[in-house]
């Protein structure tokens, strides 16, 4: 080979290797940089970001009401629940349920699916949830199902009164959006 | 390929003999597709292939001239499909056509692949052949399911959750996946604009591997009913005008049942609950897909697991990757495989049996027959196909396929026997004729 003659290295690498690993190496970077812009372009967009943050007036909202409303595109539960259903959530023992997670971001971490901390925080009558089965996307119907908080028509999931996941084929209890309260009757999702 | 013609190909025009040279384009036609050498025992199972390609050039037509008239915006795209109904010349039609067309798309390749495993296509030596059809298959697929989401009604909207929610299963990236899809937190407006986008790109891709498809179809050859390989000359007839106009025959009774259904009952196969516009707050009591996913979608069902189901799913699809190295037997046709037949015939009605379950409620005897059929779906391909292979004894094989043409008794049927009129007639005489000559007689 020609190389040979041009480098005193004839023990298997040569200058040419080097450089072709170089330049390989080089243009895949430069292909994974053009890649990218094209692959991200699809992740949510800045006016659909700016959309992430709603108020709610839950001042109407009587004992056993529920009301919907929309966020990021997706409808949020918000539920004042009665004392049968606060105390059916509590009874039920955390060994029972399917999803052990409170799945509750405004607590932080993993802490347990007891109904104190699926509920709003000092107001445990009050439960927000994501109205999205974690099935496969399905807007669950409220107070119906086996263990009378909801049930997914499409595929048979049923969700007890603490929106935990209990039967069917949904592996997580309903998601719950971060909120706060800006007053007592006023929530910010998101 | 080879450059020029090797075949007996004289163009006697000067022009044509110039482009020949140059590009040679009327020799690759009179090689593939006048002169190419066919099994003369072709039933009409394999006149689908020819109905497909029609198929997709109608779908290709019809939709790019429906992209003419739609909007791909969620304020506009269900309006837009009403306009098209109501407002545009024969706008009615023609997206009749496209919807109409869709499930008898999906009819001709069901029909195409189920004559596929019947007859052994997939074996050796057509395995590309076979996996560029899956491959088609999943195009498709993905090509139907984004198209229609774009009517905007409330089965578009909410098929596009549930089969956008699969990705969610995916563990670790699942969610991510899922908004990367959605361009969003939901299906909604980005959504919609880029299915379209991807919706009329497919079919292109679809062209691409149908022609490698065709390519590869055209080194092996046709397989046929008998399975055995063309041996001579004497096993062929040239593709025109014999195939030529089976095909096209065949293509016009297959028109007449999809003009039926354009003209007299376009909305049969689709949901009314896609006449509603989609509402993201409230989900339709049953979701549905279209009748040609349903098998799929019972299995999907069938799993009481997310991730288990959605697995399953795709599973039954990619296991059809696999098929040619799962079948153990060295005879092709299940003509001559009496075990492989009941085993194949089973798996068909657990196919349709697994369709009409898609389309009841995911409860009770419902899931338990879904769970029976998914069963048996996979136990064909993973254990019946390479066991029956090991323990079948085999009914006798032809030697060739002009010898099981003219003895007529293995199942002679009257394909069989108009393509052995057809080859002895130019010959004149009783017999095929025995030398090894192009099965093609000169034109005089």
């Amino acid at each position: 080979m020609a190389t040979t003659e041009h480098t005193d290295n004839t023990h298997g690498t040569t200058r040419r290797d080097f450089l072709f690993i170089a330049t390989g190496a080089v243009g895949a970077v430069g292909v994974a940089g053009v890649a990218w812009p094209f692959i991200d372009q699809m992740n949510p967009d800045a006016s659909t970001q700016a959309l992430a943050s709603i108020e709610v007036d839950i001042s109407a909202l009587a004992t056993g009401e529920s009301m919907t409303v929309m966020w990021r595109g997706r409808p949020i539960f918000i539920r004042r629940r009665t004392e049968t259903e606060v105390q059916e959530a509590k009874d039920t023992p955390l060994s029972e349920l399917r999803d052990p997670v409170a799945r509750n971001p405004n607590l932080g971490g993993e802490e347990p699916a007891t109904d104190v901390n699926r509920a709003a925080e000092g107001q445990e009558d009050l439960l927000v949830m994501i109205g999205i089965c974690t099935h496969l996307g399905c807007v669950p119907l409220g107070q119906q199902g086996d263990y009378g908080g909801w049930f997914c028509p499409c595929h048979g999931s049923h969700y007890d009164t603490a929106g935990r996941i209990r039967k069917g084929p949904a592996p997580l209890n309903l998601e719950i959006p971060p909120y706060t309260f800006a007053s007592e009757s006023t929530l910010v999702i998101g | 390929m080879s450059g020029h013609g090797s075949s007996n190909f004289q163009p006697n025009s000067k022009v044509v003999r110039w482009i020949d040279s140059r590009l040679p384009l009327f020799s690759l036609a009179n090689e593939q597709a006048i002169e190419f050498p066919t099994p003369k025992n072709l039933n009409y199972m394999w006149t689908f292939g020819a109905i497909l390609m029609f198929m997709l050039i109608t779908m290709m037509v019809s939709g790019i001239v429906l992209a003419m008239h739609y909007a791909a915006n969620t304020e506009l795209a269900f309006d837009r499909v009403e306009h098209i109904m109501r407002n545009v010349n024969f706008g009615w039609l023609i997206r009749y056509i496209h919807a109409v067309g869709a499930s008898m798309f999906f009819f001709a390749v069901y029909m195409h692949i189920a004559r596929g495993i019947y007859y052994g296509s997939y074996k050796a030596p057509r395995e590309v052949l076979w996996m560029l059809g899956v491959v088609i298959l999943i195009l498709m697929m993905a090509t139907a399911f984004m198209g229609y989401v774009l009517p905007w009604g409330q089965m578009s909207f909410w098929g596009a959750t549930v089969i956008t929610n699969l990705f969610s299963a995916i563990p670790l990236v699942g969610p991510t996946i899922v908004e990367w899809l959605w361009g969003g937190f939901a299906v909604d407006n980005p959504t919609l604009n880029r299915f379209f986008a991807l919706h009329y790109l497919l079919p292109f891709v679809i062209l691409g591997v149908v022609i490698l498809h065709i390519w590869a179809l055209h080194i092996s050859g046709n397989n046929n009913p008998t399975g055995v390989s063309v041996k001579s000359s004497k096993d062929t007839v040239p593709f025109h005008p014999y195939i030529t106009i089976k095909d096209l025959f065949a293509m016009v009774l297959f028109m007449l049942l999809y003009a039926y259904f354009v003209f007299y009952i376009p909305n049969y196969l689709g949901h009314p609950d896609n006449y509603i516009q989609a509402d993201p707050l409230v989900t339709p009591a049953h979701i549905v897909p279209e009748w040609y996913l349903l098998p799929f979608y019972a299995m999907l069902r069938a799993i009481p697991s997310k991730l288990g189901g959605v697995v399953v799913m795709f599973a039954s699809l990619l296991i059809l990757f696999v098929i040619p190295w799962l079948d153990t037997s060295r005879v092709r046709s299940a003509k001559y495989r009496p075990m492989f037949k009941i085993a194949f015939w089973v798996w068909v009605v657990a196919c349709i049996a697994l369709g009409w379950l898609g389309a009841q409620p995911a409860e009770g005897i419902y899931v338990l027959l879904a769970r029976i059929g998914t069963a048996y779906y996979f136990l064909f391909f993973l254990i019946l196909m390479p066991v029956i292979g090991l323990f079948e004894t085999p009914k006798p094989v032809p030697n060739s396929i002009s010898e099981a043409v003219l003895k007529g008794k293995s199942g002679l049927s009257h394909e069989d026997e108009a393509a052995l009129r057809g080859s002895e007639k130019p010959a004149g005489s009783g017999d095929v004729r025995p030398d090894g000559a192009p099965a093609a007689p000169k034109k005089d």
